[in-house]
């Protein structure tokens, strides 16, 4: 899996879309005649990732929001897997 | 998209598949479409879709499939895929490409189209020349071409059959020169058209398994820039596909006149009236309506499947494949080979391995291919 640096700018992959689902009261991911139904954390690291906000601003933005810290090997690691499944691109 | 187990009260419909039409301007020997669409009634008005639509997404549908017949024969699609976009579903239009021009395919993309995949058919009835013809190579081309150019991912859907999977690398070739990024390699499923012509489609073991080598050559050559799957017929399998997740677990399709099914093919399975959405709604006829409860849950399972403890795995198998081969569609899908009836697909795979060693001159009874047009329409013909 790649290394993330936190300087870059992930944004939901092209194809991909991402949505709140009142029906199933969760986020999914949607893409060609699939769907990924996200737990909370991986949706609240992925409605953060609007191509402009850096992993680092992304994590600092999830710490401040939940009250908790040093959760930066989680998201490079959440954003690794997500890139690797073209859910997510990174600009620089 | 997984499916609830047992008797509880499903999930939604995630996956909504409106079959607008079943115009098509090709005649595809293995449509899954009913071989008598002539009669079916007249098509759903562009405001009876768009009911169907939002009663489905309320439902918290999500996943919207835009098919025929040739969806696109439809005049009101854009209108169409504009309010599907508008309520949230993920858009997909699937489609021979015929009739897809560029104005029409802008037109989409501004009503919000996420997805298109390009069905490569037979459009002559010259299947061997098939692969040869430059009619079909030159449309599907230029199609491919304006997907590329709208920034759509280029996808394909290959339907494979006794004669054409030995042109399999032909096939994967042309993909590439198209430049497509997935292509499916979908063998013939025998329903519909496809069924009445199962002994002229049915490839040998060897067929398939040159295919297969040929295949994973490829897919070694090309590496990630054009993923290819491979859909292995079932017929060759010891073990059934998990149809549709179980019958009315998550998808819910529309045919023409308004008539909801739990699978495409449903409409000939016996014994059950299926809702229409001209006087029911979606809401009713997914939770509420008998023939969407019939196949639900294990009550209706007879042996094997009943005591078998792979039955929440494959939930049986596919229950038109049970009624099209046995007579009864809550038998066992006889392509497991615990099913007492297994016989009937090996013999008919065994019939496919006879008809392609027999030797040319010898005389060999061959049905005819029936193609799907309305000359052969059983519901229009004389």
């Amino acid at each position: 899996m790649a290394i993330i640096h936190t300087t870059v700018r992930p944004v939901i992959g092209g194809g991909f879309r991402l949505q709140w689902e009142p029906a199933q009261e969760a986020h999914v991911l949607l893409y060609p005649e699939g769907m990924v139904k996200l737990n909370q954390s991986a949706a609240a690291i992925l409605t953060r990732c609007d191509g402009l906000r850096t992993v680092a601003d992304i994590v600092t933005d999830l710490e401040r929001t939940y009250a908790i810290t040093g959760l930066t090997s989680d998201v490079c690691s959440f954003i690794a897997m997500a890139v690797e499944r073209t859910w997510l691109e990174l600009r620089p | 998209m997984s499916a609830p187990q047992g008797r509880a009260r499903p999930g939604p419909p995630l996956w909504l598949l409106l079959e607008l039409t079943y115009r098509c301007p090709l005649h595809c020997v293995f449509c899954y479409n009913p071989t008598d669409f002539g009669a079916v009634g007249p098509e759903l008005e562009t405001r009876d879709w768009l009911r169907v639509l939002e009663e489905a997404r309320a439902l918290g549908a999500v996943q919207l499939g835009l098919s025929g017949g040739e969806p696109l024969v439809r005049e009101d699609l854009e209108t169409i895929v504009a309010a599907a976009h508008r309520l949230g579903f993920y858009t997909n239009l699937i489609t021979s490409g015929v009739g897809l021009t560029e104005p029409r395919l802008q037109g989409l993309r501004q009503a919000g189209l996420d997805h298109i995949q390009l069905s490569f058919q037979d459009s002559t009835r010259r299947m061997n020349d098939f692969l040869s013809s430059t009619r079909t190579f030159e449309l599907k081309s230029r199609v491919a071409e304006l997907i590329r150019k709208y920034r759509y991912p280029m996808v394909l859907n290959v339907v494979l059959h006794r004669l054409n999977i030995d042109h399999v690398e032909e096939i994967l070739g042309m993909a590439e020169r198209m430049g497509a990024e997935y292509v499916e390699l979908a063998n013939t499923q025998y329903y519909g058209w496809a069924w009445r012509n199962r002994e002229q489609l049915l490839p040998s073991r060897a067929q398939l398994q040159r295919a297969e080598e040929v295949t994973a050559r490829f897919r070694e050559r090309v590496g990630p820039r054009m993923r290819i799957f491979f859909v292995v017929p079932d017929y060759f399998e010891t073990r059934p596909k998990p149809c549709m997740s179980g019958l009315g677990q998550i998808f819910l399709g529309i045919a023409p006149d308004g008539m909801a099914l739990p699978c495409q093919a449903a409409r000939m399975l016996p014994g059950l009236t299926f809702p229409n959405v001209r006087t029911a709604s979606i809401g009713s006829i997914w939770y509420d309506s008998a023939a969407f409860n019939r196949y639900r849950g294990e009550d209706w399972m007879k042996e094997p499947c009943r005591s078998c403890p792979e039955r929440g795995r494959d939930f049986g198998g596919c229950r038109c494949q049970a009624y099209l081969l046995t007579g009864d569609a809550a038998n066992a899908d006889p392509v497991c080979d615990l099913s007492p009836h297994h016989h009937l697909v090996t013999e008919a795979v065994e019939r496919a391995e006879r008809r392609a060693t027999a030797p040319s001159r010898q005389p060999v009874t061959e049905r005819p291919l029936v193609f799907r047009d309305h000359r052969n329409d059983e519901g229009t013909r004389a």
